[in-house]
């Protein structure tokens, strides 16, 4: 019998063991850990809960929030969240439609960060609205003015692509779940087994379901593809629609794009390399699946290098004054530590990644991971701020000062992420259940000659 | 509650068994059985040899239907109040493939959803057994059958070595 070399994207366990060992995640009582961890995510919720309050009180101005930087952290920090809400269905949507079995493992957690990130990323342009009992206005209703929404304005085009974007992630998310809460249905008892089986919706395996799920989960994967492309550069065109210097780029779309994927897994490796050791998921999601990880983030490091690069010869070729005063600006004007610290963080740590040691090494990676958290959420910055405060008149330059409400807001829209997704993965399947056993060859009778 | 099925339910290990003893069946004019796995299987798909889900075109016209309501919608709003914005045209079409992309992406998605339900309902599981071990390592294979033909289906199942067979009269 000829030795065949283990494939490390195939899972080692057998159906049962792969049922029993993601079941015991959720069953496994928590620990006291995961209450600090809970409890610590409900105060950063309440401090975000505070200072909304707060500014209803006395008005978005209580954020250092002034002429002529009106987008400041608001906006910042809402893309910010969206970009890390791409990688996830990029693994999951993209990666599948490749084939790619290395998704497997880690799809359902990145599925549930997307969500949670998306759902996060939408209260801020609500925030900034200022009046946030009025954003029904955003939508496309009947109203006595006889008033619509202007479709020319990218801004439209944000509510219609974030919505979307987070109508089809969820369902997505939820589609696959339904099989793997079956199984859980099966294994609990009590008011845990009538949970289970009211959210797995009657599902029991029969062929004449899987016959139309596995159709509908191949198009929903497919209608995800492009969605996820176009919800980044629909946010990007935010920025390049509009003739403010630093924004006005054909390059925009790509650029954050890829820049939303990159900050995408830099937050999938923050969550992940703590998460397999503490749900004892260390041989389902294995130094193979982080080091595939890795070769993505570099790939994306990689292009975000190039567009900045490409950025500042732009700006230099256009000829424009006002483009190159902007870029001189972020290098070297009063913002220069924000510009070098998304160079540095994004273009060069990523370069890291070149080194398979350091892509194996997952003290190193969980290091270089917060630097790419850190480095994409100061690329925001530097683009919303750097280019507001310094537009074409100097006698309406200005610098933005971020108050107390800022880095509270900002502090709190982890706590609401983090809430969500450390209730997520006590309660619900963090490896997809199924789509491992798919991958895994059922036991035969007879030898395995002829097998499909 | 649904009324019971009456039948003959088999569990397997052994996924050729199992594909063996759809086959058999099958061929003995079971048409109507029933199989359930933990994970979609290609073997048991081709053993069962139903045609593709005619999901797709649920698919197909949730995607159309949602390309023509964006474009409509933009269309027909603009035209409906016109106020000219930047010197455009009052229905301006390349701001307005932003809307209709990503509806066609929306109601295609929540068209396929739907049809999962829609489809699935068609052949009714009430009354038929299931046994939590489906969802976990065996495949379960259920004959609806009377009395009468209940025992040649045990026979038939049993031939192919399942884990156990039980009646379910």
């Amino acid at each position: 019998m000829a030795v065949i070399a283990h494939d490390p994207s195939r899972p080692t366990q057998t159906h049962a063991e792969v049922t029993r060992d993601v079941l015991k995640t959720i069953t496994d009582a928590p620990t006291r850990g995961y209450y600090v961890l809970v409890f610590g995510m409900a105060f950063l919720v309440l401090v975000l809960l505070g200072t909304v309050v707060a500014e209803l009180k006395e008005g978005i101005g209580l954020a250092g929030y002034a002429p002529p930087i009106m987008w400041s952290v608001y906006i910042t920090t809402f893309v910010f969240w969206v970009g890390i809400g791409h990688a996830g269905t990029l693994i999951s949507a993209i990666l599948f439609l490749f084939r790619s079995p290395w998704r497997t493992a880690v799809y359902r957690a990145t599925e549930a960060m997307t969500v949670f990130a998306v759902m996060t990323a939408a209260l801020f342009p609500i925030l900034h609205i200022g009046r946030e009992w009025l954003f029904y206005w955003l939508l496309p209703y009947p109203n006595q003015r006889y008033l619509w929404p202007n479709f020319k304005s990218p801004l439209m085009w944000d509510v219609f692509a974030i919505s979307t974007y987070l109508t089809v992630s969820s369902t997505f998310l939820m589609v696959g779940l339904v099989p793997d809460l079956a199984a859980v249905r099966d294994n609990v008892s009590g008011w845990k087994k009538k949970l289970y089986t009211a959210l797995s919706l009657g599902w029991t395996g029969a062929d004449s379901q899987w016959r139309h799920y596995t159709r509908a989960y191949l198009y929903l994967a497919a209608l995800a593809t492009p969605l996820v492309l176009s919800v980044h550069s629909v946010v990007s065109w935010d920025f390049a629609s509009s003739i403010v210097p630093g924004w006005h780029g054909t390059i925009f779309a790509p650029y954050f794009v890829a820049g939303a994927i990159y900050s995408g897994i830099g937050m999938v490796l923050t969550l992940m390399i703590p998460l397999r050791k503490v749900l004892k998921v260390e041989h389902m999601i294995t130094d193979y699946h982080f080091d595939n990880l890795s070769k993505l983030t570099l790939l994306t490091g990689s292009i975000l290098f190039y567009a900045y690069g490409m950025e500042y010869f732009v700006a230099w070729y256009s000829g424009s004054t006002f483009e190159q005063t902007t870029f001189w600006r972020r290098a070297f004007g009063p913002n220069w530590w924000a510009g070098w610290t998304m160079i540095i963080c994004n273009a060069f740590v990523s370069q890291l990644l070149w080194f398979r040691k350091i892509r194996t090494n997952l003290t190193s990676l969980f290091v270089i991971s917060i630097f790419i958290n850190l480095g994409m959420w100061f690329e925001r910055y530097v683009i919303v701020v750097s280019s507001l405060a310094n537009d074409y008149l100097p006698y309406a330059w200005g610098q933005l000062n971020p108050t107390w409400a800022d880095w509270c807001l900002l502090a709190g829209s982890f706590g609401w992420f983090g809430l969500w997704f450390t209730m997520f993965y006590k309660n619900f399947p963090i490896v997809a259940i199924q789509e491992i056993k798919e991958m895994i060859p059922m036991p035969r009778r007879k030898s395995a000659e002829g097998a499909h | 509650m649904a009324a019971h099925v009456p039948g003959v339910l088999g569990a397997f290990l052994h996924v050729d068994a199992a594909c063996d003893a759809i086959r058999e069946l099958k061929a003995s004019g079971h048409a109507d059985l029933t199989v359930y796995t933990a994970a979609p299987n290609h073997e048991i798909e081709e053993a069962i040899g139903d045609p593709i889900s005619p999901l797709r075109w649920f698919t197909l016209l949730g995607g159309l239907l949602g390309c023509a309501s964006g474009f409509g919608l933009t269309i027909w709003m603009s035209r409906d109040w016109p106020l000219l914005v930047g010197g455009k045209p009052i229905a301006a079409i390349p701001p307005y493939v932003v809307i209709g992309f990503e509806l066609t992406i929306l109601f295609g998605s929540l068209a396929s959803v739907a049809a999962i339900f829609i489809l699935s309902a068609r052949k009714s599981l009430k009354g038929r057994p299931y046994a939590p071990r489906f969802s976990d390592d065996q495949i379960g294979i259920f004959v609806p059958c009377g009395p009468d033909r209940a025992d040649q289906v045990q026979a038939m199942l049993e031939k192919h070595g399942p884990v156990e067979v039980t009646r379910d009269a």
